[in-house]
């Protein structure tokens, strides 16, 4: 009498864990339509008209969260850009600690409603950096706003953290101590 | 309908309800028994040592905030405390008592002979004391017990050591046994009500645990995703929620709250229902819009869906974003202010007595209705950015899950402990345990809207001295309070072991209608084998009509 019930409930749970999962997906599909969180537009080859009617200032903002010995600035605190312009930007990174580390810089963009119109062609952001101790590198940034910005947005804050990748920075440890051992 | 599972009556015997075919034995019965209603005594009283053993916790914390400064604990472990306490209060005794009362109410509310699947019934407490033995024992660990806070937020949750695991696998153990529970309430109630139990004559606390029971099987695989993702994230690589690897763990905090905004209806839906059985009781009339009540709680019920962005005003959402939980969660004031007239309306010009029960239900009504305003300031956006994670927020919560869920509770089983046990409790000490309970909740918490105002932070050992002298008089409010649920504990012993107090007639209370109370005082061990005739004027809302 009671299986078909306990068999439909059953139905919701799994859905409702299955749901649970499918939100990953969701929330990420989600912000990226949105601009929600900050996530930047789709990398796009330079728009060719440059709208040098008006000028945008983008400032820049560098972070690096606890647990990574490093330091990381941009060059300049702000560039005054056109939309259409494609503009290169510098941040420096240096390794602080005594070990080699791999970072993971995770990019946002300040307000949020603009930040769709905001494409990055290159990024140090895209990939994984590695810095030796002791190393100091630039890292470039490659951009166009979208002349499509609205028009009430004069200011734009580009923001990264670096993060530590603790599981490239895992796999590094062990293929140098593998070089380091030929006998292992 | 006398069919099924394991029940030990065979047809032949239905009609002679109250020869009590009880397990021989303490381990069969208690063990591996699978009677509804030993099962809701397990339930209870495992609710209330959990009780005892989170109160313990509160203790410690209140001790600790004494006086500003670090005087009793470290740090860590006051941390420790706090995120305990929550989760065993919530999953170990707010939870576990409303199962309970489900267990021992429902099927003599419906004219069932039993819930509809004993077997598991007895599987689904049996897992709660290995879940909460797992939780507890994070605390003799290595690194000592979670810390974090209740809400597991990542990615400071997963720092710590393998308490993490511990804390993991004790929450998919409680998220199996809520929703086996759950199941087993649904199947109960949509398939063994007795002939002419239409679904709008039930009583409204069948109604409101037969809709909290739909949330908990919506939103307990929720938890159990989120944190089996965060499982993933500490031990297996993932990073759902690590920023460094692609994740987010803002996510986290909205898939939690998912399940989290619906979980704090979970615990309060079914105080609604016993405050519904006990006014009308004490009044001496029919619940006022009995329809309207269980339309109430359905839609307090869908609304809880929407609204869960409220608990994380300030992690930079989008305006409309802001707008749209915020306008949702208010929309909750609508149903809740139906319910609270529709309690107020059936007191006016009812013919009232005070009794324990009444004086609890009527200090819920007051107590909780202050703790769903404070959750309207609350929701007000540019307010919240100033009381958010404040002292402000911990009293909102202890209102509405102290002074409402844990009353409500207390009330249910001053009302129908005549009826398990077939004996009237020290209605005196009854009186007291509210008066001194009810003052000293006040002390408690009351100050702690102050506190909050003033800009204290929830989840800190320390504090400014600024803020010293409320948290002395919360403090001492704290002390008093724990101490008062002594004698709580003192009036059930008191009729259920050394068996004094009078005993109980059939109808307990002048005014009580419904079911339950057509059985004889202590309800016998196997009830309604034959279902009964379902007789309109002894339902709990009498008029069906309306």
């Amino acid at each position: 009498m009671h299986t078909p019930l306990i068999r439909r409930i059953l139905w919701v749970c799994a859905a409702s864990f299955a749901f649970c999962f499918a939100l990953i997906p969701l929330y990420s599909i989600y912000c990226e339509i949105t601009g929600v969180n900050g996530k930047t537009g789709r990398a796009q080859a330079p728009v060719a008209a440059i709208d040098d009617t008006r000028l945008i200032e983008v400032q820049f903002d560098a972070a690096v969260n606890a647990g990574l010995p490093w330091s990381f600035r941009p060059k300049v605190p702000s560039m005054r850009v056109h939309p259409g312009q494609l503009v290169e930007a510098l941040f420096e990174a240096g390794n602080e600690g005594a070990t080699d580390l791999v970072g993971q810089a995770v990019p946002s963009v300040a307000p949020n409603r603009a930040s769709l119109y905001f494409n990055k062609t290159e990024c140090f952001c895209f990939t994984e950096q590695l810095l030796r101790a002791g190393e100091r590198r630039q890292m470039p940034v490659r951009f166009v706003i979208d002349p499509g910005l609205p028009a009430d947005v004069r200011v734009l804050t580009l923001s990264y953290t670096f993060y530590l990748n603790d599981i490239a920075t895992d796999r590094l440890a062990q293929h140098s101590v593998l070089a380091n051992n030929p006998a292992l | 309908m006398a069919h099924h599972g394991d029940h030990t009556h065979d047809a032949a015997h239905d009609g002679h309800d109250d020869h009590d075919h009880k397990p021989s034995g303490f381990f069969e019965r208690w063990f591996c028994g699978t009677n509804h209603k030993d099962i809701g005594t397990l339930y209870l009283v495992f609710s209330l040592i959990m009780f005892l053993v989170g109160g313990s916790m509160a203790l410690v914390i209140r001790a600790e905030l004494f006086q500003p400064g670090m005087q009793l604990v470290e740090p860590d472990f006051f941390n420790s405390m706090t995120t305990m306490h929550a989760l065993v209060m919530i999953f170990g005794a707010v939870m576990p008592a409303f199962v309970g009362l489900a267990n021992w109410m429902i099927p003599m509310m419906i004219g069932a002979p039993d819930m509809a699947l004993p077997r598991m019934n007895n599987w689904s407490f049996w897992i709660m004391p290995f879940a909460f033995a797992l939780l507890l024992s994070t605390l003799f660990m290595d690194g000592g017990g979670p810390a974090g806070g209740w809400t597991l937020y990542p990615p400071l949750s997963i720092q710590g050591g393998n308490n993490v695991a511990f804390v993991i696998f004790a929450v998919h153990m409680m998220g199996i046994s809520s929703i086996m529970g759950a199941i087993n309430i649904i199947a109960t109630i949509l398939n063994l009500r007795a002939p002419g139990m239409d679904l709008l004559k039930m009583p409204v606390f069948v109604w409101t645990w037969l809709i909290t029971a739909f949330l908990l099987i919506a939103v307990m695989p929720v938890l159990a995703g989120s944190v089996t993702m965060l499982l993933t994230d500490k031990y297996f690589g993932t990073t759902f929620f690590s920023a460094a690897g692609g994740g987010d763990p803002v996510m986290f905090q909205h898939i939690f709250w998912f399940f989290g905004h619906p979980e704090v209806y979970i615990m309060i839906l079914p105080a609604f229902g016993v405050a519904s059985e006990i006014i009308p009781t004490f009044s001496r009339k029919p619940l006022f819009g009995y329809q309207a009540m269980v339309y109430a709680t359905a839609s307090i019920a869908f609304l809880s869906f929407i609204v869960w962005a409220h608990h994380m005003f300030t992690v930079g959402m989008p305006l409309g974003g802001l707008i749209f939980f915020m306008y949702a969660t208010m929309l909750i004031a609508i149903p809740t202010g139906v319910k609270v007239f529709n309690w107020v309306a059936t007191m006016w010009r009812g013919s009232m007595s005070f009794e324990t029960p009444m004086l609890f239900a009527v200090g819920f009504v007051i107590l909780f209705t202050i703790g769903g305003f404070s959750g309207l300031m609350l929701a007000i956006v540019p307010a919240d950015f100033q009381y958010h994670d404040t002292y402000f927020v911990v009293a909102h919560f202890h209102y509405v899950l102290v002074t409402g869920a844990i009353f409500s509770i207390m009330g249910a089983v001053y009302y129908w402990l005549p009826k398990w046990t077939g004996r009237m409790y020290n209605e005196t000490l009854g009186k007291v345990h509210f008066w001194l309970s009810t003052i000293t909740v006040n002390i408690l918490f009351f100050p702690q809207h102050f506190l909050g105002l003033a800009g204290m932070p929830r989840r800190i050992p320390d504090y400014n001295v600024a803020f010293a002298d409320f948290n002395m008089i919360s403090s001492i409010g704290g002390f008093a309070f724990g101490l008062s649920q002594l004698l709580f504990a003192w009036i059930i012993i008191d009729v259920c072991f050394l068996k004094r107090g009078q005993k109980a007639t059939a109808g307990v209370w002048e005014g009580a209608r419904g079911l339950e109370w057509t059985l004889s005082s202590p309800a016998p061990y196997h009830s309604f084998s034959t279902p009964p005739k379902i007789d309109d004027r002894m339902l709990a809302h009498g008029d069906v009509a309306h």
